[in-house]
């Protein structure tokens, strides 16, 4: 064990853990953001997407050790009170059917909008692409980042 | 206002007294096993003072009431102590004006708790800012709770809601009459107060919660003295509703299975059998427990012999500080298992059996004429047989539950579409009364069937009791993936006789399939009457020689309820093979649909050859067969998708036609009729793209139109996966896919742009809503494959035969 600091929506956190541990589970067990979810342990539902250094990663397969000295977003720290525009233009569209992927889909989507403000729907399928909703909430997912950029044609 | 689902951890709701039992008063027949449903209204008339004054509990409602009329409610979830109103189990009205409402079914993306909880505050006339929503726990107190045939609306729910609200409703306004000394008809409730009808003054209107204490010393009304509101006063049904859930589950704050978070808690995973019925023969312990913060391996208990029913599989559970640990502690483990009796089931070879069984003469479940004579006689004769791989129901939330057990009993936090089974099999395995058992139930991101199977939540329960502390019990995708209810493979054969002019006279339809009951019951080795009720009994043909015959199939793996269940299997066959038939006669699908659909009519047992039809619950006078609703969504969604327009197209220049394809599709189940366009398109590859589709519904009275609009935007994309991507394939007994990598499901770019929805105006009785979008969505998408391509689609899925990338 060694003890890692990686700052979480703006807190320093200590971590005393495996380094190997995947940031997921010291994000949900340890220090008790259970925003970010696990759906496949394997990078390839996208449930457990949260911001390191503003990039997108896949906090089931990066170790913690990786985020370390650095700064971690989850969908807990995306915005101070739930007000980003994703997260409203979700709730306004009803896009959240059981929820459960959407803290993937809205982080990934939150790191689109800040390098492509304007994305066409091209842009933004394949950002998503890595993100899974068994639900079936994609046609209003597309929306509501057409809307959260201003952009209602997605051309 | 919402409170937090299902709050954070909580004292332990004492229940000191048994919950009352009661006649089962429907059953759960789309399940195939028939597992008793007690009823919303019966739970209605429960309220009044039962348990208080002791009453037993088998007298009818009335009596019931009758006798404790005045008598304290129990309402175990709703607030107390405050001399509010309390008139059944769902409402309380606080005196600070505080409408509480219990929420008793299971969210899983259905939106049901942005639906049922606002049409009960609709007839009650509350304002929804100061409405709070309970997520019901596992209690009989509330009737049925079992999230799924698509039942929470349908059925008794919407009228039960209303009655609910109403009776509240009544009470404050017979308390405002009594202080006003009018007669209770003058007055009005509506914007959270009772008003006073022919008073513009302001002084003639009294707040909810200024008459919450005065309505709590008044009887409540008895059930058969419920009245409802005009539908015309109620506002907010069947309008625009906001999802109530959204801003919880925007900023991550709604709480699934895994999240709860108990002190001291540890978190386990468990190492089952590959095979079902297989065992441990050894494994390393001492490995396990040298992975840095496993703290615990426990014995699970073998699955028991006879059939699986919703008992955990066995195998050894690895208790450990977090998930993390624990899944390495598992990895250590080295288990050597045996097999069992399934060991040597290969699901390809099944196949071939299943085939081999449908080739064969079956048990005969429908008939009408004389379907050999007919297909002896006919002109020509048109065959095919279709096939239908397992599924995995997939959840993105794995199945996953947090529980505690001491002296006192046990507590649950689960994410259960059936809680009160969860209940009882809890209660069972841990050997305590049901009554020291407690589950409340979270959020479930996604269920489709596979949260109805309480195996994962015993399995909590064993594992905590073992460890002495309270335990989080995970389930890993492989563990969903490979250890799941699956849903049931299948295998058709129908044969048509068709006279001179193309018009079909004879049908033969033969349906092999592991039956779900088989999961419950030794030796069911053929499909129920609740399966065949899905589609193969009830499909309104115009055909004056029909006959349904069921073959046998002995189940290898656990077989489950999956989101319209048989309904997919059956309407891929029949839909596929209707479009066979058009093409055969070369004529436009669409025609020969509604020639074999036929004339608007509702079709009885007699018409349908059956000697019953389970119906989903419901009686086939309140829920007839109507050929007339299936065809009137057939001929809605063909206009929408202007089917005429590419017809002729198609017609005029075959090179257009080569590039999008239309193909069609209905179905009625769950008491709802759906008829499906898909447009596909094919790239230079010759991959199949869905490229747009269309869906026209007609599922009676409307509550909650954008949740019915997602549901059936959602069914498409489920369905496009089941057409295009699912198939669950075992060898040696083991099931051979783990994880989305070899059992993928629609990613967003595989999406078209536009799902458009239309939900036809009906105020007939509400239908179910979550399921019956999914059975028309593959052979819609199929159909239109072969219209493009030529190349008929008869085994899914389309990525078997290379068609999608």
């Amino acid at each position: 064990m060694t003890e890692l600091i990686v700052r979480v929506n703006g807190t320093e956190q200590k971590l005393d853990v495996d380094p190997e541990m995947p940031l997921l589970w010291a994000l949900r067990d340890v220090i008790g953001l259970t925003g970010t979810k696990y759906g496949c342990g394997q990078a390839l539902c996208g449930a457990c997407v949260v911001h390191l250094n503003g990039e997108v990663v896949r906090s089931c397969v990066t170790p913690v050790s990786r985020a370390a000295g650095g700064s971690v977003v989850t969908i807990e720290g995306l915005s101070p009170d739930g007000n980003h525009p994703l997260q409203r233009a979700w709730v306004e569209l009803g896009v959240p059917q059981c929820g459960f992927c959407q803290a993937g889909q809205i982080m990934t989507a939150a790191a689109l909008l800040a390098k492509k403000p304007r994305p066409t729907d091209a842009e933004i399928d394949e950002s998503l692409a890595g993100n899974l909703c068994r639900c079936g909430t994609y046609p209003r997912i597309r929306a509501a980042v057409r809307k959260a950029a201003g952009n209602a044609s997605g051309a | 206002m919402m409170s937090p689902l299902p709050g954070r951890p909580a004292p332990r709701v004492a229940k000191s007294e048994s919950p009352p039992k009661r006649t089962e008063d429907r059953e759960h027949t789309e399940s195939a096993i028939v597992i008793p449903r007690r009823s919303f209204l019966a739970a209605l008339g429960l309220t009044v003072g039962t348990l208080a004054v002791g009453f037993e509990t088998l007298a009818p409602a009335e009596a019931r009431a009758a006798t404790a009329a005045g008598g304290p409610v129990i309402a175990p979830q709703l607030p107390k102590g405050d001399g509010g109103t309390t008139p059944n189990v769902f409402v309380h009205i606080a005196p600070d004006g505080t409408v509480s409402i219990v929420c008793h079914r299971s969210e899983m993306g259905q939106g049901i708790r942005s639906s049922l909880p606002v049409l009960i505050a609709d007839e009650l006339g509350a304002d929804m800012a100061k409405v709070k929503i309970i997520q019901g726990d596992a209690d009989e107190i509330y009737g049925d709770q079992n999230t799924d045939g698509s039942h929470s609306v349908r059925g008794e729910g919407y009228d039960g809601a209303r009655k609910a609200g109403a009776a509240a409703r009544m009470m404050l306004i017979a308390a405002a009459a009594k202080k006003w000394n009018v007669a209770a008809s003058a007055c009005e409730a509506r914007d959270h107060a009772v008003v006073l009808r022919s008073s513009s003054s302001s002084a003639r209107s009294l707040g909810f919660g200024e008459l919450a204490v005065l309505a709590a010393k008044l009887p409540p009304p008895k059930p058969k003295d419920i009245v409802l509101r005009p539908k015309s006063e109620l506002r907010r049904a069947g309008g625009p509703l906001p999802l109530l859930d959204g801003p919880d589950i925007v900023t991550g704050r709604a709480i699934y299975g895994a999240d709860m978070r108990l002190p001291g808690m540890l978190t386990a995973v468990v190492a089952r059998p590959p095979v079902v019925g297989g065992k441990v023969e050894r494994y390393d312990a001492a490995r396990a427990k040298a992975i840095a913060g496993v703290k615990r391996i426990v014995d699970m208990p073998a699955l028991p012999s006879g059939p699986p029913k919703f008992h955990p599989l066995g195998g050894v559970a690895v208790v450990a500080d977090n998930t993390w640990a624990a899944m390495r502690g598992r990895d250590a483990l080295d288990i050597t298992w045996t097999a069992g009796d399934n060991g040597s089931y290969d699901s390809a070879r099944y196949r071939d059996a299943l085939l081999a069984s449908v080739r064969a003469p079956g048990n005969p479940v429908r008939k009408v004429g004389d379907v050999d004579g007919a297909l002896a006689k006919a002109a020509r004769k048109v065959e095919a047989e279709y096939h239908v791989p397992h599924l995995s129901q997939a959840p993105m939330e794995p199945p996953a539950a947090v529980a505690r057990v001491d002296a006192n009993g046990c507590e649950v936090w689960a994410c259960s579409q059936d809680p009160q089974t969860a209940r009882k099999e809890v209660a069972s395995a841990l050997g305590i009364d049901e009554k020291r058992v407690t589950i409340h139930v979270t959020f479930l991101g996604g269920g489709f069937g596979r949260k109805s199977k309480p195996d994962f939540i015993v399995e909590a329960a064993l594992v905590a009791r073992a460890a002495g502390v309270p335990v989080r019990l995970v389930w890993t995708r492989e563990d969903d993936v490979r250890h799941g209810y699956f849903h049931s493979t299948c295998t058709q054969r129908i044969a048509a006789g068709l006279d001179e002019r193309g018009k079909v006279v004879g049908w033969l339809h033969r349906t092999a399939f592991p039956s779900i009951e088989s999961t419950f019951a030794p030796d069911k080795t053929f499909g129920g009457d609740g399966e065949l009720a899905q589609g193969v009994l009830d499909w309104p043909l115009a055909i004056p020689n029909v006959r349904a015959e069921v073959c046998e199939a002995r189940a290898h793996v656990r077989i489950g309820w999956m989101r319209s269940v048989h309904n997919i299997n059956h309407a891929f066959a029949i839909s596929s093979f209707i479009d066979e038939i058009a093409h055969a006669r070369g004529q436009d699908p669409r025609e020969v649909l509604l020639e074999v659909i036929g004339p608007p009519r509702i079709m009885g047992l007699k018409e349908l050859g059956a000697a019953k039809v389970r119906n989903y619950g419901a009686s086939l006078e309140e829920h007839p067969v109507d050929a007339g609703r299936l065809r009137r969504v057939v001929e809605r969604v063909t206009e929408m998708a202007n089917w005429a327009g590419y017809q002729n197209a198609r017609k005029g220049a075959k090179t257009a036609a080569t590039e999008r394809a239309f193909g069609l599709a209905a179905h009625r189940s769950f008491l709802t009729y759906v008829a499906v366009v898909a447009a596909v398109t094919k790239d230079a590859a010759g991959k199949i793209r869905v490229d747009e589709a269309w869906m026209a519904a007609d599922a009676g009275t409307i509550l909650n139109p954008d949740r019915v609009k997602s549901q059936l935007e959602g069914a498409f994309v489920f369905g496009m996966s089941v057409a295009l991507h699912g198939a669950i394939t075992a060898r040696a007994g083991a099931v051979e896919q783990s994880n989305f990598r070899d059992y993928p499901v629609t990613r967003i770019g595989e999406v078209p742009r536009n799902i458009h929805v239309e939900l036809i105006a009906n105020d007939g009785l509400p239908g179910g809503v979550g399921e019956p979008g999914v059975p028309p969505v593959a052979p819609a998408i199929t159909n239109a494959v072969f219209a493009l391509t030529g190349k008929r689609v008869r085994e899914l899925p389309l990525a078997r035969a290379g068609l999608v990338t």
